[in-house]
């Protein structure tokens, strides 16, 4: 039998993640470089919106990427607050800085989208709000871990609010829906586009693969911060920075 | 359990009774920030018409944040908070009547202020009362939420602005659901599924909220 906790403690992890990163970065590389050809050069012309739309290979997989990388956060850190590990609550917190990134990656590449086929940068649409609500909460998460001192009460109580938010994500995602319709009528839905081409599927499909596999490498790369600086105590960390010099 | 939560509604009332200008404070900083709107606005009875449920939202979301600082601060300061989490008896009862006893002192003020705001932005008899309505739901929604945000940043240096950043993404809904009664009621669609909705979110967070805020506190005073 595969012993799964062996890796959970940090002095085993962090070998294994340091040999992991090279491996996400290259195949975040491959995807990235297959989905932007497919994006670029094979994928049709839209018939409405011309070649504005190819900036939907990166807008899609970012703003999937943004809410998965929140769920994936919150079950870190309820992993960590109920099982008292140390690991998983590093991981959801080196977790938020990459989630905010792509939730903004998603909504700078939105306002592009917006201003030549929309006419306009920003619109108060459901998605859009709900797509920044989600960055005020990675940031939440983010300044409250940031203002405490002690680790332990920082992975506490960022786990808190994390399953707070978590709790939270669906119901103001159908406030701002409900609320949306009740303003205007749905001028701007993504949702009635005609059918997508196979290849923009594909071209799709690739882009987030390879923003997953960067979020991956990332995200273990700042895991390997965070476990140095706070098992510094410890020999084998000492052994390793010895080793390295 | 019932005597628990008896027992600490009143002692917060009474600490509260006794400092009744933290009281007042609150309720002239929604009456202030409520009459800034017309003047940066302009005094069109229409626009403010059509503004002042959001408004008087806003300002009430503004204040009831405001007043979450003292939530635990001063028992936290004082070691009662941490007899309140020895005691034998269930935090989260505690907790729910000190959040109910903050909704008392700086919510139902708001509440009972609100139609006095609302005529001098020249509202109808039907919206004032919806706009009430909403208030009455919907604020102590506010001091259970608060209360989280609360419990996580005591004792935090800039915990006042940190618990704003914390918290009003998650008043979001209450604040749709509120505001949008107003709106709902005077565009002719009724105001009841707004009210409905924003009673639901008032029973699952009395039912909720006051486990997180707990596990918050032992967090925060560990």
């Amino acid at each position: 039998m595969i012993n799964w906790f062996k890796y959970s403690s940090p002095q085993t992890f962090f070998p294994l993640a340091g040999e992991m990163v090279p491996w996400f970065f290259a195949l975040a590389v491959a995807f990235g470089a297959a989905g932007l050809y497919i994006g670029f050069f094979v994928a049709p012309t839209d018939a409405q919106q011309g070649e504005a739309y190819r900036i939907i290979f990166i807008h899609v997989a970012a703003a999937w990427m943004s809410m998965f990388l929140y769920l994936v956060m919150a079950f870190w850190a309820g992993v960590g607050l109920v099982f008292n590990t140390r690991l998983s609550a590093m991981v959801a917190q080196a977790l938020a800085p990459t989630g905010a990134l792509m939730t903004f990656i998603a909504l700078w590449t939105g306002a592009l989208w917006g201003k030549p086929t929309w006419g306009t940068w920003w619109v108060w649409d459901a998605r859009l709000t709900s797509e920044l609500i989600l960055l005020f909460l990675y940031l939440g998460f983010i300044a409250l871990q940031a203002a405490i001192d002690e680790p332990r009460r920082a992975d506490k109580a960022g786990a808190v609010l994390a399953l707070v938010g978590a709790v939270n994500v669906p119901i103001i995602y159908f406030s701002v829906k409900w609320w949306n319709t009740l303003h205007q009528g749905a001028s701007v839905s993504l949702m009635a586009a005609p059918t997508m081409a196979k290849t923009m599927l594909w071209g799709m499909l690739m882009m987030a693969l390879a923003f997953w596999m960067y979020a991956l490498g990332a995200v273990l790369v700042r895991v390997r911060s965070i476990l140095l600086e706070r098992e510094r105590h410890t020999d084998w960390v000492a052994s390793y920075l010895g080793r390295l010099r | 359990m019932i005597a628990i939560f008896r027992c600490v509604l009143r002692r917060d009332l009474v600490l509260a009774f006794r400092r009744r200008s933290d009281v007042l404070t609150t309720l002239f900083f929604f009456v202030i920030v409520v009459s800034l709107f017309p003047l940066g606005v302009g005094p069109e009875p229409e626009l403010l018409r059509t503004m002042a449920p959001g408004i008087l939202w806003v300002a009430a979301l503004l204040a009831s944040m405001l007043s979450l600082g003292r939530l635990f601060s001063l028992d936290y300061l004082d070691g009662t908070l941490e007899q309140m989490l020895l005691a034998p008896e269930p935090l989260p009862v505690i907790v729910l009547a000190k959040a109910a006893a903050h909704w008392l002192v700086s919510g139902l003020p708001l509440v009972l202020m609100s139609p006095v705001l609302a005529i001098q932005f020249d509202l109808t008899q039907t919206l004032i009362e919806i706009l009430v309505l909403s208030l009455l739901l919907g604020t102590p929604v506010l001091s259970l939420i608060g209360a989280i945000g609360a419990s996580l940043t005591l004792g935090l240096r800039g915990g006042g602005v940190l618990v704003s950043l914390l918290v009003l993404p998650l008043y979001v809904p209450v604040l749709i659901f509120g505001a949008g009664a107003v709106g709902a009621e005077s565009s002719g669609l009724g105001a009841q599924s707004h009210l409905l909705l924003l009673a639901a979110m008032l029973v699952f967070a009395a039912v909720a909220s006051p486990w997180a805020v707990a596990a918050g506190l032992r967090i925060s005073v560990e």
